[in-house]
C-alpha cells in the first residue's frame, strides 16, 4: 500500500465556462457564508420585529416579501418595516461589510494582526471632516458626507504617508510616529468643537464619534452602498495581491508584484470604505479588528475567501450589535459603537486568556 | 491601535559625551524656571515680571496682584510643572517596562480608568468639584492599572510587554464605552465633566495641589531610586534576570510607580495625553538609553512642555482659554513629526 | 537560456555605497555562489541583480532585456528569487504558499487557470513536499519550511532562481537536504542557480563557480577548483588556512586554523587522498611554514 496521497487542494476553483474568469476559494467558504447569511436573515427578522408596534413574526416575513398586501394594516406594516426599521438594519449591515474589509486589507498590507481601519488616521480626518461639515452646514444631504468624510480621511492619510516618507520609502515605525502625532492634532480640533458647541450639539457629536445608526433612512443605505458595490469587488479581486504582500516586501517583489503601487491601491480601497462608513454611521470601533481575526479562524489566511467572509461576518456582527443597543436598555437606545466595544473587548479578553501560555 | 514594533533606538544621541549629560540638566532646569516665570506674568491681565519677583519674595496681601500670583498663577504653574514631570516619567517607565515606544497612560488604559471613575461619580453622586475628581480620578487610575497589570500578567512569563499593551488596549476601549454611554445618556453630566475630560490647569488652587503633589513626588523620587534597574529591565526581561536581577520585583514597584504618578497626574488635571508618549523619545534621543539620564531629563522636559502648553492655552483665545491637553498635542506633534523623521532611519 | 549580466553597477543604500561599478557574469545553467565575509556586499549584490534594490548607475541585463525595463510580472516568469529568512502568515498551508508562486502568470481575472494547477502540484512533487501540502507552512520543520519556499520560488517557472542565504539558520541535515534539492533542479531541470552562502565549503561542494567578494569587490570567480586557494581564502575572510580536497567529492576543503593552535604542517590527507588539485599551493605553504 504505497499508493501515493491524493493531491487533494484545499480550495475549490471557480471558473465559470465560456468566462475569461477563474477564482479560487478556500473548501471552507460557501458553508461559513451560508452558515452567516442565514444567522443574519434570522436576526433581521427578529430585529425587524422588536419594537413599540407589535407585529408577528409571519407579518414581518410577509411584509419584506409583499405578500400581504390585502392586510388591513398593511400601510402600518410598511411604514414601520421599510421606513423606521429596515433602513437602519441594511444600514448597520452594510457598515459591517466595509468596515470590515477595510480592517482585513490594513491587516494584511501591515501584516499586523492588531491593525484597524483606522491605523493612518482615518477616523480623526474622516471625522473632522464630517462634523465640521454637520456644524457648519446644517442640512447636509447624505450622499455628499461620504465624499467630504473620504476626503478629509484621504488627505490624513496621505498627509501621514508623506510625512512619514524619506528618501527610499516610507518606514513602518515613522508611519506609526508619524500617525500619532497627526491624529494627536486632529483629535486636539474635534475636542475644541466639543468644548465650546452647544451643549445638544456636543451630545450629537459625542453619539457621531461612538458610533450609530439612529434614525437613518434610505438615503444613507444608498450613499455606502454605492461605495461597496465599487470597492467591494475590487477588493475581492486584489485578495491575490494582499495574500502576496503577506510573504513578505521582498518575496512580493520576486514575483512581479510592483509592490508601491498595489499597497497605494488596497490602501486607497481601505481608507475608501472606513470614510464611507465613518461618515453615515460614525466612527464605529472593534469591527474591523474582530471580524478579520474570526474569519481567520474560520476560512484560514488566503484572502480570496478571508476578505468576502470577513465583509460578511462585519455586516452580521453590526445587525446584532444595533438589535442588542436596541434591546438592553430599551425604551432608550444605546448606540451601536458602544455595543460594538462591549462584545469586542471580551471576545480580545478571551484572546489574551487563551494565549496566555504563550 | 496599536502596533508591537521595536523600541526606537536612536542611531546616535545628541548630548554625544557623557560629560555634557549633568550641565545639560542643568540648563534645562533654568529653561524650566524661565518657563516657569514667564506663564506667571500672562493671564487675563499681564503682570509684570519684576512684580512676579515681588510677591514671590516679598509678599504684599493687600496688593491685588500678588494675591493673583500667590493665590491662582503659581499654584496653576507648580500643578503644570509637577504633572508634566510625573506624566514624562511615567510614560518613560512604561515605555521601558513594556518595550513598547507606544506605551503611555493613554494606552495603558489609566486615562479611562480615571475618567470612567469621574464620570460616574459624577453622575450618581452628582458634586462636581476639583476635589471630588481628583479623589475618584486617582481610584479610577488605579484601578484600572491593577487590572490591566494583572489582566497582563496572567500565565506562564508573567507581564510581558505584549499582553500589557493588549491588555491596556482593551481595558481602555471597554471603560471609554461606558463613559460614553453615560455622557450620551446624560446631558447635566457631559456638561459639567466636558472641559475635565479634555485636561486642564484651569482653577487648580493650592489645597488641590498641596493633597496630590505628595504621591507624584513620591513617585518620581521613587523611579529615581531604581533607575538602574530600569535600564537593565529595558533590555529585555531574559537579559535583566541573566544579570540577576529579580524582574517580578522590579516591575511590581514600577508598576506601582507609575500608579501614583499617572494617577496623581489625572487626579489634579485630567486625562492629558502626548507628554507621556513624546518626552521620553525626545529624551532618548537627546541622553541615550540608560535611566540613570532618562529620568531626570524626562521630569524636566515634560514640566517645561507641560508649561509652555499652557502659557499657549490661555494665550491663543484670549481671554477665554483651551484646556492644555489640547493645547499640547499642538505643541508637541510638529516636533515629534520632524524628530521622527530625522532621527528614525529604518 | 537566460543569461544574467551586471554592466558597471553601483549599489548603495540611503548614504552608503556598497558597491562601485562592478561586472559580473552569471552564465546560463551553472549554479553560482556569492561568497565573503559578513557585510562584503553580497547580499547586496544579489539584491542588485534581482530588483530587489535599484543600482544607481550601471544595469542589469537578462539575455538582451534591461531588467528595469521589463514589466514586472514578465521579469517575474524569468528570474525567481527567495529572500532571506521569509516568514509566512500563520496558518497558511504549504499547499497555498506553493499556489503563490504563480502569481506572475495570472491576471486580475484569470487567477487560478488549470496550468497554474499542474505546475504548482509539479512543484510540490518535485521538492518533496506534497505529503506536507495540507500542513501550515509554520508547523513544518526547518528543512521542509524552506523546501516549501523553494518550491513556491519553483512555481513561478524561471529559468534563473537567485536565494539569499538558503540554508542560514538550518541544522546541518536540512542545510545538505536542500542544497541537494538545488542541485538536482541544476542537473535535472536546467536552472540556473545564484545563491548567497555562508558557508565556503558548501560553496565548493555545490557550485560550478563560486565568486568570493570582499568590501563591495570581487575578489576571484571561477571553479571552485581554480578559484577556492589558501592565498585567496586568505585575502578575502582573513584568517589562515589549509586547502584539502574533500574526501566526499574531491572538491576543495577549507580547513580554517585558529589563533592558538596552528596544526603542524602535513600534506598526508592530500596525498593519500591522491587527488590534487591544490596540492602544490598546500606545499608552497607548508614549506613556508618551514
Amino acid at each position: 500500500m504505497a499508493a501515493e496521497k491524493q493531491l487533494r487542494p484545499s480550495w475549490i476553483t471557480i471558473r465559470p465556462r465560456g468566462l475569461n474568469f477563474s477564482y479560487k476559494l478556500d473548501r471552507r467558504v460557501p458553508l461559513v457564508a451560508l452558515g452567516i447569511i442565514a444567522f443574519t436573515l434570522v436576526v433581521l427578522v427578529v430585529s425587524i420585529n422588536y419594537g413599540q408596534y407589535n407585529m408577528s413574526v409571519g407579518d414581518v416575513v410577509q411584509t419584506l416579501l409583499g405578500l400581504n398586501r390585502d392586510h388591513p394594516d398593511y400601510r402600518n406594516f410598511t411604514l414601520v418595516v421599510h421606513t423606521f426599521r429596515l433602513p437602519r438594519i441594511v444600514l448597520a449591515f452594510l457598515v459591517g461589510m466595509a468596515l470590515a474589509v477595510s480592517g482585513t486589507i490594513m491587516q494584511g498590507i501591515t501584516r499586523n494582526a492588531l491593525a484597524d481601519p483606522y491605523l493612518l488616521g482615518v477616523s480623526s480626518g474622516a471625522g473632522l471632516a464630517a462634523v465640521a461639515l454637520i456644524v457648519w452646514l446644517k442640512d447636509v444631504p447624505a450622499y455628499v458626507l461620504p465624499w467630504a468624510a473620504f476626503a478629509g480621511a484621504l488627505i490624513t492619510a496621505v498627509a501621514i504617508y508623506a510625512l512619514a516618507w524619506k528618501g527610499e520609502g516610507s518606514s513602518p515605525i515613522r508611519l506609526i510616529l508619524v500617525g500619532i502625532a497627526l491624529e494627536a492634532v486632529l483629535a486636539s480640533v474635534t475636542t475644541i468643537m466639543l468644548l465650546f458647541g452647544q451643549i445638544n450639539d456636543v451630545q450629537q457629536a459625542y453619539v457621531w464619534l461612538t458610533g450609530s445608526v439612529y434614525g437613518r433612512n434610505w438615503e444613507h443605505v444608498y450613499a455606502i452602498g454605492g461605495w461597496l458595490l465599487v470597492f467591494l469587488p475590487a477588493a475581492i479581486l486584489m485578495a491575490r495581491q494582499l495574500n502576496t504582500l503577506g510573504l513578505g516586501d521582498a518575496t512580493a517583489k520576486g514575483l512581479g508584484l510592483r509592490i508601491e503601487w498595489q499597497r497605494g491601491l488596497l490602501l486607497i480601497i481601505s481608507v475608501a470604505l472606513a470614510a464611507a462608513a465613518v461618515a453615515v454611521a460614525g466612527t464605529i470601533g472593534f469591527v474591523g479588528l474582530v471580524a478579520p481575526h474570526v474569519t481567520r479562524r474560520l476560512v484560514g489566511p488566503s484572502h480570496e475567501g478571508l476578505v468576502p467572509i470577513s465583509a460578511l461576518f462585519g455586516g452580521a456582527l453590526l445587525v446584532l450589535a444595533d438589535l442588542i443597543g436596541r434591546w438592553v436598555i430599551a425604551p432608550s437606545e444605546l448606540p451601536i459603537g458602544i455595543v460594538t466595544a462591549m462584545i469586542g473587548a471580551p471576545y480580545f479578553m478571551y484572546l489574551l486568556y487563551r494565549s496566555r501560555n504563550r | 491601535m496599536t502596533a508591537q514594533t521595536q523600541t526606537v533606538t536612536p542611531s546616535s544621541r545628541i548630548l554625544g559625551s557623557r560629560s555634557l549629560l549633568l550641565p545639560g540638566l542643568f540648563v534645562c532646569l533654568l529653561l524650566l524656571i524661565g518657563c516657569l516665570l514667564w506663564s506667571i506674568t500672562l493671564g487675563a491681565a499681564d503682570i509684570d515680571s519684576t512684580v512676579v519677583y515681588e510677591s514671590l519674595f516679598h509678599y504684599d496681601t493687600t496688593n491685588f496682584d500678588h494675591l493673583i500670583i500667590q493665590t491662582v498663577r503659581l499654584p496653576r504653574v507648580l500643578s503644570g510643572m509637577i504633572v508634566g514631570a510625573s506624566l514624562a516619567v511615567s510614560g518613560a517607565i512604561m515605555q521601558g517596562l513594556t518595550r513598547n515606544p507606544l506605551a503611555d497612560s493613554g494606552i495603558l488604559g489609566i486615562n479611562s480608568g480615571a475618567a470612567f471613575a469621574v464620570v460616574l461619580a459624577v453622575f450618581l453622586l452628582g458634586t462636581p468639584s476639583l476635589s471630588t475628581y481628583a479623589v475618584f480620578g486617582f481610584i479610577g487610575a488605579a484601578v484600572a492599572a491593577v487590572i490591566v497589570y494583572t489582566l497582563g500578567s496572567m500565565g506562564r512569563g508573567g507581564a510581558t510587554p505584549l499582553k500589557l499593551t493588549l491588555a491596556g488596549v482593551i481595558l481602555s476601549a471597554f471603560l471609554s464605552s461606558f463613559t460614553t454611554a453615560i455622557l450620551i445618556g446624560d446631558q447635566e453630566t457631559l456638561d459639567k465633566i466636558r472641559f475635565w475630560t479634555a485636561g486642564s490647569l484651569a482653577g487648580r488652587e493650592m489645597p488641590l495641589l498641596l493633597q496630590t503633589a505628595p504621591y507624584m513626588i513620591a513617585g518620581i523620587v521613587g523611579a529615581l531610586l531604581i533607575s538602574r534597574q530600569l535600564t537593565t529591565i529595558s533590555l529585555g526581561e531574559d537579559i535583566a534576570k541573566g544579570l540577576g536581577q529579580s524582574t517580578g520585583w522590579v516591575k511590581g514597584i514600577a508598576a506601582l510607580l507609575v500608579v501614583l504618578l499617572s494617577g496623581g497626574a489625572v487626579a489634579l488635571a485630567g486625562p492629558i495625553g502626548f507628554v507621556g508618549l513624546v518626552i521620553p523619545h525626545v529624551v532618548r534621543f537627546i541622553v541615550g538609553v540608560d535611566y540613570r539620564w532618562i529620568l531626570p531629563y524626562s521630569a524636566v522636559l515634560g514640566a517645561i512642555l507641560i508649561t509652555v502648553a499652557d502659557v499657549g492655552a490661555r494665550v491663543v483665545i484670549r481671554p477665554q482659554e483651551l484646556p492644555v491637553g489640547v493645547m499640547m498635542a499642538f505643541v508637541g506633534a510638529p516636533f515629534f513629526i520632524w524628530l521622527a523623521r530625522w532621527k528614525v532611519k529604518r | 537560456m537566460s543569461e544574467l549580466n551586471a554592466h558597471d553597477i553601483t549599489l548603495a543604500y540611503e548614504n552608503a555605497t556598497i558597491i562601485q561599478k562592478m561586472r559580473l557574469t552569471i552564465p546560463t545553467g551553472k549554479i553560482t555562489a556569492l561568497v565573503g565575509p559578513n557585510g562584503c556586499g553580497k547580499s547586496t549584490l544579489l539584491r542588485g541583480i534581482s530588483r530587489l534594490l535599484k543600482p544607481r548607475a550601471g544595469s542589469v541585463v537578462l539575455d538582451s532585456d534591461d531588467i528595469w525595463r521589463l514589466p514586472t510580472k514578465a521579469l517575474a516568469k524569468r528570474l525567481g528569487i527567495l529572500p532571506q529568512g521569509p516568514v509566512a502568515p500563520e496558518g497558511l498551508t504549504v499547499h497555498e504558499l506553493v499556489a503563490q508562486g504563480r502569481y506572475p502568470h495570472q491576471s486580475w481575472f484569470q487567477q487560478w487557470s488549470p496550468e497554474d494547477e499542474r505546475i504548482t502540484r509539479e512543484a510540490l512533487e518535485i521538492t518533496h513536499i506534497a505529503e506536507f501540502a495540507d500542513r501550515a507552512v509554520d508547523t513544518l520543520s526547518g528543512g521542509q519550511r524552506q523546501r516549501a519556499w523553494i518550491a513556491m520560488t519553483l512555481a513561478q517557472d524561471s529559468d534563473l532562481i537567485l536565494l539569499d542565504e538558503p540554508t542560514t539558520f538550518l541544522d546541518l541535515a536540512y542545510q545538505i537536504e536542500v542544497l541537494d534539492l538545488l542541485q538536482d533542479l541544476n542537473l535535472e531541470r536546467g536552472k540556473t542557480i545564484v545563491m548567497v552562502l555562508h558557508d565556503l565549503n558548501q560553496a565548493c561542494r555545490y557550485a560550478d563557480r563560486v565568486v568570493a567578494m570582499r568590501g563591495g569587490q570581487i575578489m576571484a570567480q571561477g571553479a571552485p577548483d581554480q578559484v577556492v586557494t589558501e592565498k585567496m581564502v586568505h585575502e578575502v575572510f582573513e584568517i589562515g588556512c589549509r586547502v584539502i580536497a574533500d574526501p566526499v567529492t574531491g572538491k576543495p576543503l577549507v580547513v580554517p586554523e585558529s589563533r592558538r593552535r596552528h596544526a603542524t604542517p602535513t600534506t598526508d590527507v592530500v596525498r593519500q587522498n591522491g587527488h590534487r588539485p591544490n596540492t602544490n599551493h598546500v606545499e608552497k605553504v607548508a614549506d613556508a611554514a618551514r
